[in-house]
């Protein structure tokens, strides 16, 4: 109970520390750290307008950080969240392109699932070079964002160019506008609030029922915790190591599709950059999870909060002139409490334990996530010295 | 010395609970110099409990400890290892990408400080392994290493650290009856020095020849203290377990059946590189138990892992029932009808961080029985642990306890529930009762019998000669990674198949 009740603070206790450091900067940056906050708040949900904008920037954090839980259970690092939402959006717009007159009722679906293959499929890649080339799946990861980007800007700026930025010279690189049958339908009338939310939402739910009420999750988990027990148990390790990469993917792959459909342009546009089209949403994801102790229930709030943070900087921005990238600052500053309080926590419980005896093992060595396990429902993943060797 | 009354270590009053059970209850425990002191008791008794509690692994609830006669704090194995307590752990604590000298050096000060002082450490492995009859290669990596050997090099690293206790707990549940014969010399030999140990065994012969003072703990108390000249191997399970158990299996009379496991010219490349399994041939037969002895190292890991699809073979052939699996996936020999109890429980056979619950339906988790139209049937799951658990007797507070938290023992018994749970064809069976106390070994050999008796053909690897010769009907002999004999289990005699196991064969 206790123990729990320490999980639960430790993460809380990060971010309050963060914001002291960004009351800091602002002070820094000459200005009242009070009224920066309360700027923040007001633009995160000083209004029913704010709070769907905040809700429409969680959106995509949520779905990111439900699929890294799903990869993280079965002790596989996902680190390409933008290449997946990237994949999801083109996949999920050459769709809309080619079939613009399918009805609403087909053709938004339609396109939501195919932004979730898009994700899969450039999870699944770095799934199988992991899990029979044995290439580490944090570099593939990474290096497919850098290539995504690319081919984004590639695609975007020559073959899916829309025709009037040819005609008129301006080069823009972005699509034609796409089927209104395809826009994701505004729930509240007046605000931003799309069909995305509740979907994400949903999401982040049948994530965490795959994971724990499912047999593919139970799988997915067994060769998280003990590679060698569910290999000799029958389960074929490096088929679910693929899944575990794949199906993370799909969720930030619909993260691109909802990004695409819910944008106000009705298009997918880039400005060249890195993040030009995700917002950094793929490396937001991973943040939000992290602190949401990487179960996908968590994330949702988790991700609420970080979408909060983004909308009320820019409130921040308007009202005291300080750069909005503030909250980018305060993003980073959270990370590094949460993954040290990690390690504070395991601490305290330490202590807790030894005086409650709830639990008590020979010294382990924790696997090589266990210290962003935090604030978790589940037990962090452990790893007993004794299966030390290769996963695959 | 020590004056006469003097203590080498005095437990006083110990009292742990856990959650759900209280593992220690006032347990007054004492080694003198210059003894051996056994702790007995059932899976979940207590005994590995108590043994953390002197090592600094856990911190007591109540009680206090007395070492050389003055109290004493322990609140690390830092601590305890500075106090010279040594302890060979009931499962292995050895990192296994290190190599053997590494792992024996581990946490020790080098000479050459910051630097490693491998070769020395390894030169004194050498003569350590040579004066007791140990022998490890220093420079090899703990993963390749059988069980037999890696329980070798624990007991080397306990000796390394020149322990004036030593605490063994479990030490020769992978032993041969060979090794334990010369680890029961180097223990005694230790023992006359005038140091102190405290021993663990679930083997009842074991206990009776090496122990001077017996200590039995049921539900985690003191039920009583003998001397083996008091005392019997039965009256001992008595005390032990409440009842009358039954030590020698009784299996009734069967007629062989057809093959159901067919091995053919079987070779297989070890981990080191060298064949382990040379152009092996065996047949397993409906109705049969086949005990396969021999000292570890000399290939049953290797060919155990090649039945259960988790090592390529090089050449030759396995059938289940006729139909060749020699390359199928783990998955499909399962359905084929392979049942399959690793040596290494906590590494290949039961997932740490599950629950009870979960380990029990790892294998069958996607059947219908267990999972409707994609989603799990918690109710059903959680019925059949139930089932399980009291059917077998897993000692755990519930089946939605983390399985790492159970003892040693009670691990075993969920595994052995849920390899038997399916029944089975063939049943490949490497050391099933291994540290399973002797109520349920008797239970477990009585599941074994029933199998064999439906006809499941089993292949019964391990190296309790006594459990290989009261099951099989008969027994191959595999030394260097041949069968180097099959007899008849009604023929076969302790000593002969002891000296076929370490090679020498009269022709
Ligand atoms: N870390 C733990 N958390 C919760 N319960 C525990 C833990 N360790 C041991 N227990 C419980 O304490 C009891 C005693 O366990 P212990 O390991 O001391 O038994 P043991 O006598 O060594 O048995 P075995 O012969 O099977 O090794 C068991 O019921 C076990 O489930
Ligand atoms: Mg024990």
């Amino acid at each position: 109970m206790l123990k729990k009740l320490v999980g639960a603070s430790v993460p809380l206790l990060a971010a309050v520390t963060a914001f002291f450091f960004g009351a800091i900067m602002l002070v820094a940056l000459g200005a009242n750290p009070f009224e920066g906050f309360q700027a923040m708040l007001e633009g995160a949900f000083g209004s029913g307008e704010r709070i769907a904008t905040t809700a429409v920037r969680a959106t995509p954090l949520i779905l990111v950080g439900a699929g890294i839980s799903i990869a993280f259970r079965a002790r596989v690092i996902n680190i390409g969240g933008e290449s997946q939402i990237i994949a999801g959006a083109l996949l999920s717009t050459v769709l809309a392109l080619n079939a613009p007159d399918l009805p609403a009722i087909l053709l938004v679906p339609l396109v939501l699932a195919t932004g979730a293959v898009g994700g899969f499929l450039a999870g699944a890649v770095p799934g199988l070079l992991k899990a029979h080339a044995h290439v580490n799946e944090i570099l593939s990861t990474i290096m497919l964002n850098l290539i995504m980007v690319q081919f984004m800007n590639y695609l975007l700026g020559g073959p899916l160019i829309d025709p009037l930025q040819t005609s008129a010279g301006t080069f823009i690189p972005q699509t034609e506008r796409l089927s209104d049958n395809a826009a994701l339908p505004t729930l509240v009338s007046g605000t931003r609030l799309h069909l995305g939310v509740p979907v994400a939402v949903l999401a982040a739910v049948a994530a965490f029922v795959l994971l724990w009420k499912t047999p593919l999750g139970f799988r997915l988990r067994a060769v998280g915790h003990n590679a060698d027990a569910a290999k000799a148990a029958g389960i074929n390790v490096k088929r679910h190591i693929t899944y575990a990469l794949a199906i993370s993917g799909s969720f930030g792959g619909l993260a691109g599709s909802i990004l695409v459909f819910g944008s106000e342009g009705q298009r997918m546009v880039t400005d060249g950059s890195a993040a030009g089209f995700t917002g950094s949403a793929g490396f937001n994801g991973i943040v939000a999870a992290l602190f949401g102790g990487l179960h996908p229930l968590w994330t949702i709030p988790s991700a609420f909060l970080f979408g909060a943070l983004l909308t009320g900087a820019v409130q921040l921005q308007r009202v005291l002139q300080v750069p909005a990238s503030l909250a980018v600052t305060i993003n980073g500053i959270v990370v590094l409490f949460v993954i040290s309080s990690a390690k504070l926590r395991g601490y305290i419980e330490g202590r807790i334990a030894d005086r409650v005896t709830e639990s008590e093992e020979p010294p382990d060595d924790p696997g090589p996530l266990a210290d962003v396990a935090i604030g978790s429902l589940d037990d962090p993943i452990q790893n007993p010295i004794d299966s030390s060797d290769g996963v695959v | 010395m020590s004056t006469e009354s003097q203590k080498l270590v005095e437990m006083r009053g110990i009292t742990k609970r856990y959650p759900g059970v209280v593992a220690n209850e006032d347990v007054t425990f004492d080694v003198e110099y210059g003894e051996v002191h056994t702790l007995l008791g059932e899976n979940g008794a207590g005994k590995s409990t108590l043994m953390k509690i002197l090592f600094g692994l856990t911190p007591a609830d109540e009680g206090e400890v007395l070492l050389r006669g003055e109290p004493i704090s322990i609140s690390s194995p830092a601590d305890a290892i500075d106090a010279r307590i040594g302890m060979v752990h009931q499962h292995f604590m050895l990192v296994q990408p290190l190599t053997v000298a590494e792992n024996v050096a581990l946490g020790l000060r080098s000479g050459r400080r910051p630097f490693t002082d491998l070769d020395v450490v390894s030169k004194r492995i050498h003569e350590l392994s040579e004066a007791h009859g140990l022998a490890v290669d220093p420079s090899t990596e703990v993963w390749r290493l059988s069980v037999g050997e890696r329980q070798r090099v624990e007991i080397l690293k306990a000796l390394y650290r020149d322990a004036e206790l030593l605490v063994l707990d479990e030490p020769t549940a992978v032993l041969t009856p060979q090794e334990v014969d010369d680890l029961f010399v180097i223990l005694r030999h230790m023992v006359d020095d005038g140091r102190g140990l405290i021993f663990i065994s679930h083997k009842l012969h074991e206990v009776m020849s090496l122990s001077d003072r017996i200590t039995v703990l049921r539900n985690g108390r003191v039920v009583g203290s003998t001397t083996p000249a008091e005392s019997t191997r039965e009256s001992l399970a008595e005390m032990m377990v409440g009842r009358e158990v039954l030590l020698t299996p009784r299996k009734p009379v069967l007629a062989a059946g057809r093959p159901r496991l067919s091995i053919r010219d079987l070779s297989i490349t070890g981990d080191r590189g060298a064949v382990s399994v040379d152009n092996l041939s065996v047949e397993v037969h409906a109705g049969e138990i086949l005990g396969v002895a021999g000292v570890s190292g000399n290939g049953q890991r290797e060919l155990a892992e090649a039945i259960a699809g988790l090592r390529p073979v090089d050449a030759g052939t396995i059938q289940i029932d006729g139909t060749d699996i020699t390359r199928a996936t783990t998955a499909s020999r399962r359905e084929a009808g392979l049942a399959y109890v690793p040596e290494e429980r906590m590494r290949d056979g039961a997932i740490g961080e599950f629950t009870v619950s979960e380990n029990l339906v790892l294998v069958n988790h996607g059947s219908s029985e267990f999972a409707k139209r994609g989603l799990f049937s918690h109710a059903a799951i959680r019925k059949h642990s139930e089932d399980k658990v009291n059917e077998y007797g897993v000692k755990t507070p519930t089946v939605d306890t983390p399985t790492s938290s159970l003892s040693g023992g009670n691990i075993q018994k969920v595994i052995m529930a849920r390899e038997l749970g399916v029944k089975p064809g063939i049943l490949l069976a490497c050391q099933p009762t291994r540290g399973v106390d002797i109520g349920s070994a008797e239970y477990i050999h009585r599941r074994l019998i029933e199998q064999r008796s439906e006809g499941a053909g089993t292949l019964l690897i391990s190296e309790d000669l006594d459990e290989v010769l009261g099951l099989a009907d008969r027994i191959a002999v595999m030394f260097e990674g041949r069968i180097v004999a099959i007899v008849d289990a009604a023929d076969a005699k302790r000593e002969a198949i002891g000296l076929m196991m370490a090679g020498v064969l009269d022709d």
